[in-house]
């Protein structure tokens, strides 16, 4: 068992400059969650508080065990995307406890936009699904929507993953014994009707909640028929006449009792099938992540002193700490979970890809939960490596990180560059959940390399046309291109697009982690069969 | 002596008899309705047998299914403590006649003070000072309202046959007169099968100062010094101490001479209290005193007067009906210190001292020195309609009066009980009065002080609300924890409400008193804060210890409580005060809402006496639709708005459980 040890002086001027910046980035971060969460501004949220209903905030809490956790996910999505602002894309998603069991809450805002759904609402809740599935968590839709948001139609109705993949993902997880369980609480009109048509067991708040495929003023254009909103599709008709609902419920707090209560009737449990150990906090104080990662995140650091302030005891048991140093990997707990570790701690070489291939096919055949921290620039680049096969050995730990069926986790600790990227288990590679911290960078390369490599081509091209690109013109040239690295790099930007689930404060990582952990032990863990290892 | 007692009662004076026959080596049969199958008196008795349902008259006052019990289980003796049968000349002639020893007075004895106005006439005979007034035969109306103007308002109406304050009404002036016999003569024919009454001159400033008296059957007669009962309300005693404060000794001695020879002008045997009424309105001394009534049995407040004497008058009960002498002569008998006794009641004196019915989730009566509990529940036990509300009797002893009701006062701040509202806080505010703690309490003082003893209570005190809020929350984490289950230590059990880059936030929903409220808990790393209302409150180190005590720094000051969480409530018990909250939380067992605002329902269980509209009626907002008989007192329901009475479904006679539909108004 090592024991664990640090370099870090936590009252050094290195430690206080590190750590300042930091500071800001995690204030700022909790600024803008503060603003997302006042919703659709005050207006909206009086109307809305008027109606006698809950705030959506509030919804998802009383639905939640008491004081429980709730693992929210991407708050910041659709931040600064369209004209208007479109707080969290008007939809709350998240993985909390109900009558003790891991459930996603899918739940609209009607403060945004009366709930309506934007491209990234749409994306925001088919990856809240994906997440359901998964780790096969049952879905708990909060269903209070104006259904697609017309001016953006054609990025929300038609493709595959638009509006339609909702349904066609409930109806597939209720396939899979996923439950489906929907508590309508306002409006929930067209294709929106059929959320709750489509789950196993729905609920319908009396006075609020209606369904149906079109409404009043559609029904009149199209048959002349007048009719009200209650009428046509309101709580009393679901639940006694048309049966699209299964409960009715006097008001929203009774309507989430009764969702609780449906939870409460799943009668299953999660079967964990590791060998759990009870949880030690690290013996290295989180409170000191804060300054362990340089403010410039060229300036290289011990990755070390970052893991073992996030897993249990600070004890990390390392694998082939002497081979392929680049990379990090060892044995830990974290909250009492068996995780293995891969964390960067250099640019990648042939030997840390052999070494990180090594160790996922030990986690997969182990069925243990792999933990990826970020903060890679990529693999080495030049004419000894390439000779040496950095590609085949750099795909082998790509192969192994898309193939792995254990649990996966990442956690983006500073830049996330390239192919290090994918080989890190980037989001294309299906981690379970992946967070960012509010330093990380991710782009294909860094701003400085991308401004000297389009600079150069650009350079040539002028060059071969017989231009001369001034050097002022070349400094303009690679200033925008900085700039505009910088932008998209920013995890904000990242965060609004849904490239991760979400920014968190590098002291709350344990915690995410170990939530994490546990919700994905919903899904039993399965053998992993890898493809063609190139050798 | 016996080998068995049968004790024909139950609740606390059951339990107080098995205590004394089992020192005695009696062995005791218990008798049990269905109601109290699982009673303390029948877990403590070493056998119990069934006498019958529920209601008292179809079981603890029948005298035959007794007596039968007592053949069955072999006893050769029963103790009827008091109320039931422990009056009743029948039941102890029933007893002789079946060969088993009542032990109480001759059936005679009984019978010759059971009708008050025959009584006053023997005492009166006898040379025992009587009130004034009429105990005429004759209930011709028109005679009794000479009798009162003779006699002189105000005038008391009483039931010949009453007792425990029931068909007994003030009258101020003649033209209430009639009103007052009408109803007086109502509740006596139900309570006690005889409508007579008589009428008395009604005193300005009464004192109610009663003697003990005992008798063998051997002609030997003493008193027990005095008991002072003056703290009532409704002619219920609510406080009792012995001595009687401010009392002088010849006057000590002139009452105890006269309950001597009350007893001995009808030949008494056993345990008897003389009551008598003393009129202060000039002050205690050389005040004149009247025979009210004699009680034929042990009283509810003897451990008072066991207290100061250091004698088990149950004891002397059994040894007298057993043929014994005295255990002691009016020489040996002294009064040491000063005993006082209050009685715990499940009722709300905020709302006209409506009795009270529940689970009670916490008993913990005082103790310590020179404390005794008499109680007949336990922690869990439930107090039902059926019988009397008292929990308990709280008596202290000390060396004067100062040391017992300093003594009262500790104790009325240990004892906890939660799970049913109680005349607690009323008993300590009773304690601190200072008439009371003068020692000048008249009859009249629940009246005349009501608004400074009795509890008003608009807001949950903000201590109590926060601590429960603590216990709640510390409960939570104590409980997460070791869970159990194929993922123990899951981080999702950790009740920290925690929110990624925001602090945690939790509702907790309360309804005191009718009325919803929300607590809101901030959580931060350092501490919670509680906001509700206008309180603000940071909580920090929230502690649960046992399951059952809380305790948390509140604003800087660590505060301690007990504390009960059932499902449906928190109570929180901290130095006398109990709070309770209903959680508002487990609403999913409600599905579609039930019939509208119209709904007349019983306020609480009862039998319905009257129904005063007929179905389809028209009613006027505050029309009397209904009368419920509940415990001691009747109730008239009222229409809370005009309408017409659509469906009808009390019936006279009918007992109802709380909360159930009487009729709907449409």
């Amino acid at each position: 068992m090592s024991t664990p040890s640090s370099q870090i002086d936590a009252k050094s001027d290195a430690f206080f400059a590190n750590a300042e910046p930091m500071r800001r980035l995690v204030e700022d971060l909790r600024q803008k969650h503060a603003q997302i969460a006042k919703g659709g501004g005050e207006r909206a949220v009086e109307r809305h508080v008027s109606r006698g209903k809950l705030l959506p905030r509030e919804r998802v809490r009383v639905l939640l065990d008491p004081g429980s956790p709730f693992l929210e996910l991407s708050a910041l999505a659709a931040d600064a995307m369209y004209d208007d602002p479109v707080p969290a894309a008007g939809i709350i998603t998240g993985i909390g406890r109900i009558s003790g069991r891991e459930c996603v809450v899918i739940c609209n805002d009607a403060t945004v936009k009366g709930g309506t759904y934007y491209p990234m609402t749409v994306k925001k809740q088919l990856r809240a699904q994906e997440i359901a599935r998964e780790n096969r968590l049952p879905c708990i839709y909060l269903v209070d929507s104006g259904g697609a948001f017309l001016p953006e139609q054609a990025d929300v109705f038609p493709d595959r993953e638009h509006f339609g993949r909702s349904f066609y993902n409930q109806a597939m997880m209720s396939s899979m014994g996923i439950p489906q369980i929907a508590a309508v609480m306002g409006s929930c009109t067209a294709g929106g009707a059929y959320l709750p048509a489509m789950s196993d067991e729905s609920i319908i708040v009396k006075g609020q909640g209606t369904i149906f495929l079109g409404g009043p003023p559609l029904v009149k254009a199209a048959t002349g028929e007048e009719v009200s909103a209650e009428e046509l599709g309101g709580g009393d008709v679901h639940s006694r006449i048309s049966g699209v609902a299964d409960h009715l419920a006097q008001d929203d707090r009774h309507a989430l009792a009764l969702a609780r209560r449906a939870v409460g009737h799943l009668a299953r449990s999660k079967q964990v099938d590791l060998e759990l150990r009870e949880p030690r906090e690290p013996v290295l104080d989180p409170e000191e992540l804060m300054g362990v990662v340089p403010a410039d995140t060229r300036t290289p650091y011990d990755v070390r002193e970052v893991i073992t302030r996030i897993v249990d005891g600070s004890e990390l048991d390392e694998f082939k700490r002497r081979y392929g140093e680049t990379l990090v990997t060892g044995f830990a707990h974290i909250h009492g979970y068996p995780v293995g570790i891969i964390a960067n701690n250099g640019v990648l070489f042939s030997e840390s890809a052999l070494k990180g291939t090594h160790f996922i096919e030990l986690c997969c055949q182990r069925g243990i939960p792999l933990v990826f921290f970020q903060n890679i620039t990529g693999f080495m680049v030049g004419k000894k490596y390439e000779h040496g096969g950095i590609a085949k050995d750099g795909a082998k730990m790509v192969t192994a990180v898309a193939c792995a069926r254990v649990p996966k986790f990442t956690i983006i600790i500073g830049g996330s560059y390239g192919a290090g990227n994918y080989a890190m288990c980037g989001r294309a590679y299906s981690p379970r959940l992946l967070f960012c911290w509010p330093n990380a960078r991710i782009s294909v390369m860094g701003g400085e390399q991308a401004a000297h490599v389009l600079s150069t081509v650009r350079s040539d091209a002028m060059a071969a046309r017989g231009e001369v690109f001034s050097d002022a013109d070349r400094e303009q040239y690679m200033h925008e291109i900085r700039c505009q690295y910088e932008a998209e790099g920013h995890p904000y930007y990242a965060s609004a697009r849904l490239w991760d689930d979400g920014i968190i404060d590098p002291r709350d990582t344990r915690r995410v982690l170990g939530l994490g952990i546990s919700a994905a032990l919903n899904a039993p863990i399965e053998p992993t069969p890898f493809g063609v290892f190139r050798m | 002596m016996f080998d068995t007692l049968l004790i024909a009662n139950r609740g606390e004076i059951a339990c107080r008899i098995i205590r004394t026959a089992r020192r005695l080596g009696i062995r005791t049969l218990a008798v049990y309705s269905d109601a109290d199958a699982n009673a303390l008196h029948v877990r403590e008795a070493d056998d119990a047998l069934p006498i019958g349902p529920a209601p008292a008259r179809e079981s603890y006052l029948r005298g035959d299914r007794i007596l039968s019990a007592a053949k069955r289980g072999g006893a050769s003796a029963i103790h009827p403590g008091y109320g039931f049968l422990s009056e009743n000349a029948e039941f102890a002639e029933a007893c002789a006649a079946a060969g088993v020893c009542f032990v109480g007075p001759p059936a005679d004895a009984i019978r010759s003070m059971g009708l008050k106005h025959a009584a006053k006439q023997r005492m009166e005979a006898a040379g025992v000072p009587v009130i004034p007034g009429f105990h005429g035969e004759s209930q011709d109306p028109t005679t009794l309202a000479q009798a009162a103007n003779q006699i002189g308002f105000p005038v008391l109406v009483k039931a010949v046959a009453g007792g425990g304050g029931k068909g007994m009404r003030r009258v101020d002036a003649p033209d209430q007169l009639e009103a007052a016999i009408t109803s007086a003569a109502r509740e006596a024919k139900a309570a006690f099968g005889d409508a007579r009454i008589l009428i008395e001159r009604c005193l300005d400033r009464p004192r109610h100062i009663e003697v003990q008296v005992f008798a063998d059957a051997h002609g030997h007669v003493v008193h027990l010094f005095e008991r002072d009962c003056s703290l009532q309300r409704r002619h219920q005693k609510v406080v009792e101490e012995a001595p009687a404060p401010g009392l002088a000794p010849d006057m000590r001695a002139a009452m105890g001479e006269a309950a001597i020879r009350a007893s001995r002008a009808i030949g008494y045997r056993g345990a008897g209290t003389v009551e008598f009424i003393v009129d202060v309105s000039n002050g205690l001394e050389g005040a004149p005193f009247y025979f009210m009534e004699m009680n034929t049995r042990l009283q509810v407040e003897h451990p008072v007067t066991e207290f100061v004497t250091g004698t088990d008058l149950v004891e002397w009960q059994l040894r007298v009906a057993a043929g014994e002498p005295l255990p002691a002569t009016q020489d040996d008998l002294a009064i040491t210190g000063h005993a006082i006794e209050v009685r715990v009641y499940a009722e709300d004196p905020a709302r006209k001292y409506l009795p009270q019915t529940g689970t009670l989730v916490r008993h913990r009566p005082a103790s310590g020195e020179g404390v005794r509990v008499d109680s007949g529940v336990a922690e869990g036990d439930t107090i039902s309609h059926h019988y009397d509300p008292m929990i308990s009797k709280l008596i202290v002893h000390g060396c004067d009066r100062d040391t017992a009701l300093r003594r009262l006062r500790g104790a009325l701040e240990d004892y906890e009980i939660a799970g049913v509202v109680t005349n607690q806080a009323l008993l300590r505010h009773i304690v601190d009065h200072p008439v009371f703690v003068r020692g000048d309490v008249d009859t009249g003082f629940l009246d005349t002080h009501a608004s400074e003893v009795i509890p008003v209570e608009a807001e949950a005190p903000a201590e109590l609300v926060a601590l429960a809020c603590a216990a709640i929350l510390a409960a939570r984490s104590a409980r997460a924890i070791p869970q159990g289950g194929k993922d123990p230590f899951s981080p999702w059990a950790v009740p920290d409400a925690f929110r990624l880059n925001e602090d945690g936030l939790d509702t907790l929903s309360f309804r005191f008193r009718k009325h919803d409220f929300d607590v809101v808990a901030h959580f931060t790393a350092e501490a919670i804060t509680l906001e509700w209302g206008r309180h603000a409150v940071v909580v920090r180190d929230a502690r649960v210890d046992g399951a059952d005590r809380v305790s948390a720094v509140l604003d800087g000051v660590r505060r301690t409580a007990s504390f009960v969480d059932t499902d449906a409530a928190i109570h929180v018990i901290q130095r006398g005060r109990t709070l309770r909250l209903d959680r508002i939380a487990a609403r999913a067992n409600v599905d579609d809402d039930g019939a509208g605002g119209g709904v007349i329902r019983a306020p609480m269980p009862g039998r319905v006496t009257a129904v005063l509209v007929a179905e389809g009626e028209r009613v006027r907002q505050g029309q009397a639709l209904v009368q419920l008989e509940a415990m001691k007192m009747e109730h008239t329901l009222a229409a809370a708005a005009s309408g017409r009475v659509g469906q009808l479904s009390a019936v006279v006679g009918q007992q109802v459980e709380e909360g159930a539909t009487l009729l709907v108004i449409e």
